[in-house]
């Protein structure tokens, strides 16, 4: 009699915690009526909050824009900060729904860990910054240097390739946080720090005295960075990858924050028109609301302005659009869309 | 009424059948529920394309490391990261464990003093240590060590082979010359006769009563003995002497500034409860026992090393165990001043570069938990061996 019942009771068991199909994100997300965007922990123009806890930057409009679309209005999001080391288990756990924390595009972490990225929002590379006073320019000159850099990064990967190929000694220094990267580093713990160049310049300015410092001219990686999701659903990666893509063409096609509104009125071009959802049903596609672009548009910005809004050349990180990879591809650029239509 | 019911009833009302009974439907919830979660993990990690298995412990890992205590270069693999992780983890347990016993022991021991002054130092020392977060300790020593220091170029130096800047300690690496290896041999030959000597003493006391000084014999054998060969061959051993080159010094033997302020905090902070743990031991043997072994004639030294202590050590060791394992567990905090431990290099730079981690977090509490229960069984052995003797 005891082994029948137990029998039941393992078979009932059995039943009851099969294990509940995903419910896709996209479902989840409309019915919560918010979601939760991956940052970093304080990346001054990619990812950073203020004194009230607004968090702005890049990479922030990045998860504003899925907002727009989804929401109609940008601030439906928890932002979560993450360690680079915590940001993918973060992902996976499904703690997060969009990781958008300056994350390199590399094989292996698209195809071994369960991620896929939804494009780039930004071509980054790695540099080295070293102080004045130490008279080096240029990377080459680095044989024997301590290197202060972030645990968790393809960053470790790249300085261990760059002081391989050419045949220098260097001694790692790998912190798990990218304040006291930046701490030791100030303290003169090491001769030089590396993360990818946008990074060194937006921590430059959290230095002591950021003028001491100089960035090396040298890149020693390519550094796509973009917004991520958990792999196996498409329909929420879809939104994602069109979110971006809508910044990047309504660009192209000079659609911008302050003008959407008149130009949408007046437009004859199919494409603008489709931008502003007044044809070609894109929203339909992605279980969106058809106003779903010119939600981004007018709402967040295109991404020329989102880019001089936060890393720009008036900035105080201060990059340089012009001539960079970050340009359209229109102005000699790599930032090119597929066409949303 | 029938024969059979009341013998069911008797079968099902038995506390005996109803304890096994509940016990069995536990035992099979946990077991279902341990399934459940290893079929979940399973199936969640095939669906969202997580690579699983050990095979990336074979692979090339890519990235460097800057403390090894092995050989290792980026084309190691994952498996040579995990060990050189574990040995450094090791090493700072090992070095901390060490100090910690002896600051430990010598600050319990203050406290008692008659000497208002020596117990006031050392009950504000372990007031101070003890409550002040572990974490906090290490930034205070690391940007400490750091601040104090001085830059490669304007070390400190000590007789142009030693030199200490804020890129670590750096001291002559000695190397090894031809006929060295008769060194070690009688090195380690010397250390068995020592022994030896420390077996026949103790058994030849014991039957006579009559005393041998031991620890200065054998002292004196294994000292002299290196010495006379050393001499013998002509002194063997050349030095590499670091250098300035560059950035900073090559050559010679260094010691990071992370590895000094690490096993600086753990030994402090441990040693500020180990203290407390030998206050314990020393109190708990009651005063009549000092008064005796007076009594019969004993020097004050020989009161506390053949009365005082073994019977204190049998307070002491239990708790004294728990503060190895705190010690060992605490070194994990080495991530946050970039102290290349298991966690940093394994469960860090690894995990983030493979994904695995379910894998290398297993390994890593795998570790710990070894690393703990040995500390254990060796403690517990110690705790037998000075047990008070039954007669």
């Amino acid at each position: 009699m005891n082994t029948f019942k137990m029998w039941i009771l393992s078979l009932t068991a059995s039943i009851v915690m099969m294990p509940a199909a995903f419910a896709g994100t996209l479902d989840t997300v409309k019915s919560q009526g918010f979601f939760n965007c991956g940052v970093s922990q304080g990346v001054p123009g990619f990812s950073n909050p203020d004194e009230n806890g607004n968090w702005s930057g890049i990479d922030v409009d990045v998860c504003r824009a899925v907002s727009a679309a989804v929401f109609g209005d940008p601030d439906k999001v928890k932002y979560v900060p993450l360690t680079a080391k915590e940001r993918f288990t973060a992902l996976q756990a499904g703690e997060i729904d969009v990781l958008s924390r300056n994350t390199t595009w590399t094989l292996s972490r698209d195809a071994q860990i369960g991620l896929e990225f939804a494009g780039v929002n930004f071509y980054d590379g790695q540099g080295f910054m070293v102080r004045k006073d130490s008279g080096i320019s240029s990377a080459m000159e680095l044989d024997g240097a301590s290197v202060c850099t972030n645990l968790g990064t393809t960053t470790e990967l790249n300085m261990a390739d760059f002081f391989r190929a050419n045949g220098m000694a260097y001694e790692p220094v790998v912190f798990e946080k990218a304040d006291e990267v930046v701490n030791a580093y100030d303290e003169g713990r090491c001769d030089t720090y590396t993360t990818d160049k946008s990074g060194l310049a937006a921590q430059r300015t959290k230095l002591a005295d950021p003028d001491a410092h100089v960035v090396l001219p040298e890149t020693i990686s390519k550094e796509p960075l973009g917004p991520v999701v958990r792999e196996g659903d498409g329909d929420w990666a879809d939104v994602v990858r069109w979110s971006l893509n809508a910044m990047i063409e309504a660009e192209e096609f000079g659609l911008t924050k302050s003008n959407a509104k008149t130009e949408c009125a007046l437009t004859s071009n199919p494409v603008v028109a489709r931008l502003c959802g007044k044809e070609g049903a894109t929203g339909a596609g992605l279980n969106l609301g058809e106003s779903w672009s010119y939600d981004i548009v007018t709402m967040v910005g295109n991404y020329g302005d989102v880019y001089e809004t936060h890393v720009g050349e008036n900035t105080p990180v201060g990059l340089a659009r012009a001539g960079s990879p970050n340009a359209s591809y229109k102005n000699g650029g790599v930032l090119y869309a597929p066409p949303a239509r | 009424m029938s024969k059979q019911s009341p013998k069911i009833s008797n079968f099902i009302f038995n506390k005996n059948v109803q304890g096994v009974f509940y016990q069995a439907i536990t035992l099979s919830l946990v077991i279902l529920g341990i399934y459940y979660i290893v079929q979940n993990t399973a199936q969640n990690m095939v669906a969202r394309g997580l690579a699983s298995g050990f095979n990336f412990l074979g692979v090339e890992s890519q990235f460097d490391i800057q403390m090894t205590l092995i050989e290792y270069s980026p084309t190691s693999t994952y498996f040579d990261a995990f060990i050189v992780g574990l040995l450094n983890t090791l090493l700072v347990a090992g070095i901390g464990i060490l100090f910690a016993t002896i600051i430990g022991f010598a600050f319990g021991i203050m406290r008692l003093s008659s000497n208002w002054l020596v117990a006031k130092i050392a009950e504000s020392y372990i007031e101070i240590i003890r409550n002040i977060p572990l974490l906090l300790q290490i930034f205070f020593w690391y940007f400490a060590v750091l601040r104090a220091l001085p830059k490669p170029k304007q070390s400190i130096e000590f007789m142009d082979s030693i030199f200490l800047n804020n890129r670590g300690l750096f001291v002559p690496d000695p190397n090894l010359g031809e006929g060295s290896s008769i060194l070690f041999y009688l090195f380690w030959l010397s250390v068995i006769i020592s022994i030896g000597i420390f077996v026949w003493s103790k058994k030849r006391q014991n039957k006579t009563g009559k005393t041998f000084p031991a620890f200065f014999t054998s002292m004196a054998l294994i000292v002299g003995t290196f010495t006379l060969t050393l001499t013998a061959l002509g002194f063997p051993i050349s030095f590499e002497y670091p250098e300035l080159k560059g950035f900073n010094f090559k050559g010679g033997m260094k010691l990071i500034p992370e590895l000094v302020a690490l096993t600086f905090a753990l030994a402090m902070y441990t040693a500020a409860f180990i203290a407390e743990v030998v206050r314990a031991g020393i109190q708990s043997v009651s005063k009549g026992q000092t008064e005796a072994a007076r009594s019969v004639g004993l020097k004050e030294g020989l009161v506390l090393r053949l009365i005082i202590i073994p019977q204190a050590l049998r307070v002491i060791v239990p708790p004294l165990t728990n503060q190895y394992l705190n010690l060992t567990k605490n070194s994990s905090l080495a991530a946050a001043i970039a102290y290349p431990d298991l966690v940093l290099v394994f469960a860090g730079t690894a995990l983030m570069q493979t994904g695995q981690a379910i894998e290398i977090i297993g390994m890593v509490m795998g570790v710990y938990l070894f690393l703990s229960l040995f500390t254990s069984v060796v403690m517990n052995l110690f705790n037998r061996y000075m047990k008070v003797g039954e007669r």
